[in-house]
């Protein structure tokens, strides 16, 4: 292991990963330390929606600008990251939620998305099993998509050793050193590695990080929710391509695996804060009854797997990106209250960037996502919570 | 281990002139090979549940009964680790596959 870099990463996430990709092509030495394997916190555990789709200028902007990133990435990394633009379906079941369906599209239109209302006819023709009869419309941007947790992992992982990253799994983190309030390397066991730079991308575990720094936990609030998912056996390509979600339905949503033809179930059943990953029956029993609704003949599908990660989620369900100011050198970008996976491309970007020339042409509101926000007593509206 | 037939003798099930690992299934559910899980390896992805995600082994309908095993025991020859150094990754519920619709009491277990 080396004993000095530019950058020190904690966290070997997709977050960690990429931005490590995305310091070396700036040319710096990286090393990333990862408690785990690879995406073993939230990464591999999440659910591989990526869309464009918020309710908010800022999350809409970051994530315009992630998708784009994630249609070079496989070209880019010489390695497939497995992303399609099948797109998300949300689904109206009331009047007054088609009312905010049609001012998001507004909103969307305005900053350059290619989302627009659907009728149920079109519906089922996107989602052969759909259910129709309940719902009124829907928002539909086919520019929204998926790609794989696993194989994205590891084309950051794998492009960045071959730039010279050293990326070490089962290496916790075990203290940052801080002397006259500067960031001055960490420590992993009885292993010191000097730094310029410390950048925490641990997600769900960013407090006892920050903790590491001298901070307080409270100080950036990142809580650990336990969140689940179901998966069925395959079922024939092409039945549930996008990401489909009736938000008033328990923030339900089903999602079909590009890859194995497996449909993935989610719910808004909340457990936490913990670390515990049990999965649980009571949202067996939830994502199933829903599931079961959106698309009635995954009643004959069989569930063959449930799970479950963190949803690292904030006061205000916006993650924290940026410096923190009471130690120079300390980076943050965490928190991502289930969106991590999605917004890893542009957020890894902006992040090196910022890292290495203190700017970024990343369409990043970094105000917005200020990591001492809550200090102020300010929250963001919430970021728009499914898949 | 396949017997090989002598060369340019046509075996039915395998191509000639193919690595005979091709032909040798780890995992019947998601169709990988013996060649599959040793490429990786030999890329340095040697942690079961890197493989594991990488190529899908148990975690199609039979739960790793049989895959999972026979990927520990090909890691510890290959790096010569060995096979009770190997932790074995986390079953997943269901432990049998049940139709959604049992579930929600909309169908009578099969």
């Amino acid at each position: 292991m080396r004993s000095r870099a530019d950058v020190v990463v904690i966290g070997g996430g997709i977050v960690g990963l990429s931005t490590a990709y995305h310091l070396a092509k700036l040319g710096a030495d990286v090393v990333v330390l990862e408690k785990g394997y690879v995406g073993s916190g939230s990464t591999f555990r999440c659910a591989s929606g990526i869309r464009a789709q918020f309710t908010d200028e800022a999350n809409v902007k970051l994530m315009k600008y992630s998708v784009k990133r994630w249609k070079e990435l496989s070209d880019e990394l010489g390695y497939d990251v497995g992303f399609v633009q099948t797109g998300y379906l949300f689904l109206a079941t009331t009047e007054d939620e088609a009312d905010v369906f049609r001012r998001t599209v507004k909103l969307h239109r305005r900053l350059g998305l290619g989302t627009r209302i659907i009728d149920m006819d079109e519906a089922r023709e996107i989602v052969p099993i759909l259910n129709t009869e309940p719902f009124i419309l829907g928002q539909w941007n086919p520019e929204d998509g998926k790609a794989s947790p696993f194989k994205s992992t590891f084309a950051f992982l794998m492009r960045a050793r071959e730039m010279g990253v050293e990326v070490h799994e089962y290496t916790p983190v075990t203290a940052i050193l801080v002397e006259n309030g500067e960031v001055m390397g960490v420590k992993a066991g009885d292993r010191t590695i000097k730094a310029d730079a410390v950048l925490n991308a641990t997600n769900a575990w960013a407090p006892l990080v920050n903790e590491m720094a001298g901070l307080d936990r409270e100080l950036i609030p990142i809580k650990p929710f336990k969140h689940q998912l179901v998966k069925t056996e395959p079922i024939k390509p092409g039945l549930v391509n996008p990401l489909v979600s009736p938000p008033s339905w328990n923030d339900s949503y089903i999602i079909q695996d590009a890859e194995d033809g497996g449909v993935i179930g989610g719910a808004g059943v909340e457990h936490g804060p913990t670390y515990d990953v049990t999965p649980t029956y009571d949202f067996l029993r939830e994502v199933v009854r829903w599931m079961t609704r959106i698309a009635p003949p995954l009643k004959y599908v069989h569930i063959i797997r449930q799970w479950a990660g963190f949803y690292a989620k904030t006061p205000d369900s916006n993650p924290v990106m940026g410096e923190i100011k009471y130690v120079n050198g300390l980076y943050i970008a965490a928190g991502f209250s289930g969106h991590g996976f999605m917004m890893a491309p542009g957020v890894s970007e902006a992040m090196a960037d910022l890292i290495m020339k203190g700017r970024t042409k990343v369409p990043l509101d970094w105000e917005w996502y200020d990591p001492h926000r809550f200090e102020r007593g300010e929250l963001r509206t919430s970021a728009f919570q499914i898949g | 281990m396949q017997m090989r037939a002598p060369k340019g003798v046509m075996v039915l099930g395998q191509t000639d002139g193919e690595d005979p690992r091709e032909n040798i299934i780890i995992c019947r559910c998601n169709e990988v090979t013996q060649k599959d899980v040793e490429d990786l390896i030999d890329r340095g992805i040697t942690d079961i549940e890197e493989i594991k995600r990488l190529l899908r082994i148990g975690m199609g309908p039979c739960q790793g009964r049989t895959c999972i095993p026979l990927v520990m025991g090909i890691i510890a020859r290959k790096t010569g680790r060995r096979m009770e150094d190997i932790k074995v990754p986390a079953t997943r519920v269901p432990i049998r596959p049940v139709p959604a619709g049992v579930l929600v009491g909309e169908l009578d277990e099969e």
